[in-house]
């Protein structure tokens, strides 16, 4: 049983990583992450369940405060960016280039 | 046997969910179908004798977290992503790239599943006791107290800092 | 097929009924109180005063042209009335409003009279009132007009501030009471202090009492919150451009998130169940009673005060109720540990 939740959560971390490195929009990209990031939280819990503590469960708690204040910087971040660009493609912010 | 078909059902939903969430050209609509997934994945977290994180993860994730999604993405009604017929598009979005990009996605995923799954044997899961809310208070607050302490800190400054960014000077 | 699981069947179609006809009942009681208040007469006409006011309302909604904007999202529009609803009524599944019965010896095992029995019901109380955000907040940008915007952006706005009063007002009740299940927490209100004072958390914390009140008609958008969908300044808010029965579904989300707040405020705070004269297995009496009376309380309350001001609206919310909830949760947590309560 703990083999189809690994089995399952190894799927949806490939599913986040594919959206980061597919989708050219920065909100969906962020959202990609928010699927990497549960599909860990799905691999604490599975664990801590198998091997009978809570310590999983705590570690998802972390797990989710920091994901909410890193989405709410992100999207802090992206405000701003779309307040200079008008765009939200990764693309277009080529400033730093040489 | 229910909780089999349950598991499977969820976790079929979840995994849908995700794949359009990443195939979706209107970021409103990948924002509703995460919130879809967030509900499946809660209803994994029960199946696991969780109940206390799978309700979290309701409040925060798909009752908050997402909520500001949708604000900011409703607030800056950006366009649509091109498509991938458009001439001046990047040369690693036009479809054979994107292709192989997949092939490389399943060719990692088939690693994470065979890293993940050696060496543990499979069994159905030991008949454990469900962690009541209480155990986890106390583990919070004795053994991971100073995460804790740590983590309003680190909530803080995420909040100074995105009022300090998206402010209009 | 059990007694015991046709009973629960049973409960959970007679409670789905039971909010329905709730919510037809505050229409009509709404309306007369309002009258009263305003020294009217309210509706008169439709069956013994105007007791069929209701009915005709209902069918009058149910033949309306049901119309949609051209430039709406189709999916959208039509799925947010839904969320609404269904947010409504599922809140209501973890709240028991009478003690476990034996249904006069037909079945063996007692019932509890509670769709659903979780353990963490007060957290998924809370849940289900974070999800309803989003029926106005998609009903707002799929309408694509501008007054509908404005009004979903604020309503959503206005009810996520007030979940962090309205959760920290549970969270004075949850030390006190030292459980989350709902039931547990009816349990210990029962009996009375020197025989006089029935046990109940509102003399524990009256301040807690009076938050959790404050942030329950936020969260319902009524009066004197009821900014969002004020008829003056906003034609009608979120719901500008929804007709019949899509309309219909709001006002019935509405009536039944009083509903719910006053369900669980009654449970909570107010003794639930619990109350002189009546055996145990009548409590249902007193929680009905007690639940009409907070009702009428909401009802007299959106009639009689001003409307604040969306900006004062969100002020009050964060610099006055939140410092006020949580000064609230510390006195409640020293009292806790020094006196034992």
């Amino acid at each position: 049983m703990l083999n189809q939740y690994l089995v399952l959560s190894a799927i949806l971390f490939t599913i986040g990583t594919a959206g980061v490195f597919v989708r050219r929009n920065l909100i969906t990209i962020l959202l990609s992450i928010e699927i990497m990031l549960n599909a860990v939280n799905l691999t604490f819990v599975a664990f801590g369940r198998a091997l009978g503590s809570a310590d999983g469960q705590i570690i998802v708690f972390f797990v989710m405060t920091v994901a909410a204040a890193e989405a709410a910087v992100g999207l802090a971040i992206v405000i701003t960016l779309f307040r200079h660009k008008e765009s939200l493609n990764p693309d277009s912010f080529t400033l730093l280039k040489w | 046997m229910t909780e089999t078909t349950l598991f499977y059902a969820f976790g079929a939903v979840a995994v849908v969910a995700s794949l359009l969430v990443i195939a979706q050209r209107n970021p409103v609509y990948s924002v509703l179908l995460l919130i879809g997934s967030f509900g499946a994945l809660s209803g994994l977290y029960v199946l696991l004798d969780a109940p206390f994180v799978a309700v979290i993860q309701i409040i925060v994730y798909a009752g908050a977290i997402m909520v500001l999604f949708l604000f900011v993405v409703m607030l800056l009604n950006a366009p649509h992503e091109d498509t991938e017929y458009d001439e001046h598009v990047h040369p690693l979005l036009r479809p054979g790239p994107m292709r192989f990009g997949a092939v490389l996605a399943i060719a990692f995923g088939v690693e994470l599943v065979w890293a993940l799954t050696r060496h543990i044997e499979s069994g159905p899961f030991a008949g454990g006791a469900v962690s009541s809310v209480a155990s986890i208070g106390t583990l919070l607050f004795t053994d991971y107290a100073f995460a804790f302490e740590v983590t309003s800190i680190l909530i803080l400054v995420a909040m100074m800092g995105a009022v300090v960014l998206a402010r209009r000077d | 097929m059990t007694p015991l699981l046709i009973a629960q069947i049973g409960l959970t179609l007679f409670v789905f009924v039971a909010l329905l006809s709730s919510a037809a009942v505050m229409v009509y009681v709404e309306r007369k109180v309002a009258a009263l208040l305003q020294q009217r007469f309210g509706p008169y006409l439709v069956g013994p005063k105007g007791l069929l006011q209701p009915l005709a309302d209902v069918i009058k909604l149910m033949f309306k042209e049901e119309l949609r904007p051209r430039a709406a999202d189709a999916l959208l529009f039509g799925l947010a009335p839904i969320i609404s609803a269904t947010c409504a009524f599922a809140a209501f599944a973890v709240v028991p409003f009478g003690a476990s019965t034996t249904l006069f010896g037909l079945i063996d095992t007692p019932l509890r009279l509670q769709v659903a029995d979780v353990n963490v019901a007060i957290l998924v109380i809370f849940a289900i009132a974070s999800m309803s955000v989003y029926g106005i907040v998609l009903a707002g940008w799929s309408s694509n007009s501008k007054y509908s915007l404005l009004g979903g952006l604020r309503a959503s706005a206005q009810m996520i501030s007030y979940e962090l009063s309205y959760g920290m007002a549970l969270a004075a009740v949850l030390l006190v009471s030292n459980s989350l299940s709902v039931t547990e927490i009816v349990n210990s209100q029962s009996g009375s202090w020197w025989h006089v004072l029935p046990r109940w958390s509102v003399f524990l914390q009256p301040v807690g009492f009076l938050i959790f009140m404050t942030a329950g008609v936020a969260e319902t958008n009524r009066a004197p919150f009821d900014f969002p969908e004020a008829e003056q300044e906003l034609v009608a808010g979120y719901h500008t451009e929804y007709s019949s029965m899509s309309f219909a579904m709001f006002f019935l989300a509405e009536y039944i998130n009083m509903v719910t707040v006053s369900a669980v405020a009654t449970d909570l705070f107010l003794g639930g169940w619990h109350g002189p004269f009546l055996p145990e297995s009548l409590g249902w009496i007193w929680f009905l009673l007690k639940v009409g009376a907070l009702l009428f309380f909401y009802v007299w309350m959106r009639w009689t005060l001003p409307r604040y001001r969306y900006d004062q609206l969100m002020r009050f919310g964060w610099k006055v109720l939140l410092p006020i909830s949580v000064i609230n949760l510390l006195v409640t947590a020293a009292g806790v540990l020094y006196f034992g309560i």
